[in-house]
């Protein structure tokens, strides 16, 4: 092997690195924003670009059973506060709204990313389609919008009030046991990912 | 005398999330998981809405009247009325006119079709789980039953719950995304909690699959309508973190 092929791995590598960490924090930031979206109404900025309209609709599912049914949502549910990255706050069921905005520390001492504004690709989430933009200041992702999100499993809607039978009720507690399979919603974080990474990419261009 | 193989577990990317299949019970050939997954694809092919080509689109575009519907399509379509009409209403695959979207009821149903690939060549001791939705069948590779984890919605990479199957489905509907709160409508002034998980598990993974998604639908009623539902368990964590669970759900919680 050349010292130039040696060379070109140890770049590769230290790429990958930068990027593995990188996506880690982004990652969880993401997670924590699109749970905080709810509570922070009044911080999220709606974004409806012109031309994301005319893409497939999100699919809905469900029925709303009133006579008066709303034609399914056109506009990509919007998320977008600017929150600092922290784990713990994701496991908080009840998150607080976020304060204004602040910028995250770069993932790297050196900022790795060129300032400005990057969109992501659509990508297919199967329920729904993804795509995030991201603003970069100052080296670091200052604020993730999501410009499509699914929203096929929509709770928002009308339902009849019937008796609630008398069922048992906990608090969720972490288990530590190993598992042979996981059950959980996962279908929107690969997108997510996809979308993100792609912005990402062209902020490092 | 049980003989125990070291089970063969294959997972790829199909329809934007992981497919994940596991077979104990002999030691099979990796053509048995290409075929599984060959499967999905071709469902993908047919019911993807985002594809321009798949026949789905192309209904959607007007371009196919009923009556040149694939088999397949017309079966979706059939279940579709079905689940609609058991789940009043709450399950409905029509967007608007001549618009449909089946994703929600297609992958549960791949799932299933594709374990009837297994079961048809003698298999009995494997999962099937596909973006978090599971059919599984016989024992683990130490002859117990199949442990399932459910996820906590708040916290990634951690389980707040484990149940145990043998032949079963066990599907989630979830979402970080919030919709909009729901309103009593008898006091506009107090929010309905919203719920972030629910966990069904049915007789196998299309019935679970289309009940949890149509119940989550129903917001906090949804669980009452899994008790009323012969055959099935469920598990709802609402926003607070709290969990209702269904009166026969705690038998998977042993073996």
């Amino acid at each position: 092997m050349s010292k130039g092929q040696i060379q070109k791995i140890g770049k590769a590598i230290n790429f990958m690195k930068k990027f593995f960490f990188s996506s880690i924090v982004f990652v969880t930031f993401a997670g924590y924003v699109l749970y905080v979206r709810h509570s922070t109404a009044s911080l999220v900025d709606a974004i409806t670009p012109p031309g994301l309209l005319n893409v497939q609709s999100a699919p809905t599912l469900t029925n709303v059973s009133s006579g008066s049914s709303p034609p399914p949502k056109q506009t990509p549910a919007p998320v977008a506060s600017t929150t600092q990255p922290k784990p713990k706050s994701v496991s908080d069921p009840t998150p607080k709204p976020v304060p204004a905005p602040k910028p995250i520390p770069a993932p790297t001492p050196q900022g790795q990313y060129k300032n400005g504004v990057y969109t992501g690709n659509l990508a297919d989430a199967y329920y729904g389609n993804i795509q995030v933009r991201v603003t970069i200041s100052g080296g670091a992702i200052i604020h993730v919008a999501f410009l499509q999100y699914p929203s096929d499993r929509n709770t928002s809607v009308r339902i009849n009030m019937q008796a609630m039978p008398h069922l048992q009720q906990e608090a969720i507690a972490a288990q530590n046991s190993k598992v042979n399979i996981v059950s959980g919603a996962t279908d929107s974080s690969q997108a997510f990912r996809q979308s993100l990474a792609y912005a990402l990419a062209q902020a490092k261009n | 005398m049980l003989i125990l193989y070291q089970p063969m577990t294959s997972t790829r990317h199909i329809m934007g999330m992981p497919i994940t299949l596991e077979i104990v019970d002999n030691n099979i050939g990796a053509e048995v998981a290409d075929e599984v997954f060959a499967y999905f694809k071709s469902i993908n092919n047919k019911f993807s809405t985002y594809k321009p080509e798949s026949e789905i689109s192309q209904i959607n575009l007007g371009k196919v009247s009923a009556a040149d519907y694939s088999p397949e399509m017309r079966t979706i379509f059939a279940l579709a009325e079905e689940t609609k009409q058991l789940t009043n209403g709450y399950f409905d695959i029509k967007i608007k006119d001549g618009i449909y979207d089946p994703s929600g009821l297609v992958k549960g149903w791949a799932i299933h079709n594709a374990a009837k690939i297994l079961v048809d060549k003698g298999l009995k001791n494997y999962y099937l789980v596909a973006g978090g939705d599971i059919q599984a069948s016989g024992l683990n590779n130490n002859g117990k039953p199949w442990s399932v984890g459910i996820k906590n919605p708040f916290k990634k990479h951690e389980l707040i719950k484990i149940i145990y199957i043998t032949n079963q489905g066990v599907a989630t509907s979830g979402t970080y995304e919030q919709g909009q709160h729901i309103y009593n409508p008898h006091n506009r002034t107090s929010l309905i909690t919203d719920i972030v998980s629910l966990t069904v598990i049915g007789p196998n993974i299309f019935e679970a699959d289309r009940f949890a998604t149509a119940a989550f639908a129903m917001g906090p009623y949804g669980i009452n309508f899994i008790e009323k539902l012969n055959g099935f368990e469920g598990y709802m964590i609402d926003e607070n973190g709290l969990a209702t669970k269904t009166s026969g759900f705690e038998k998977y919680t042993k073996f």
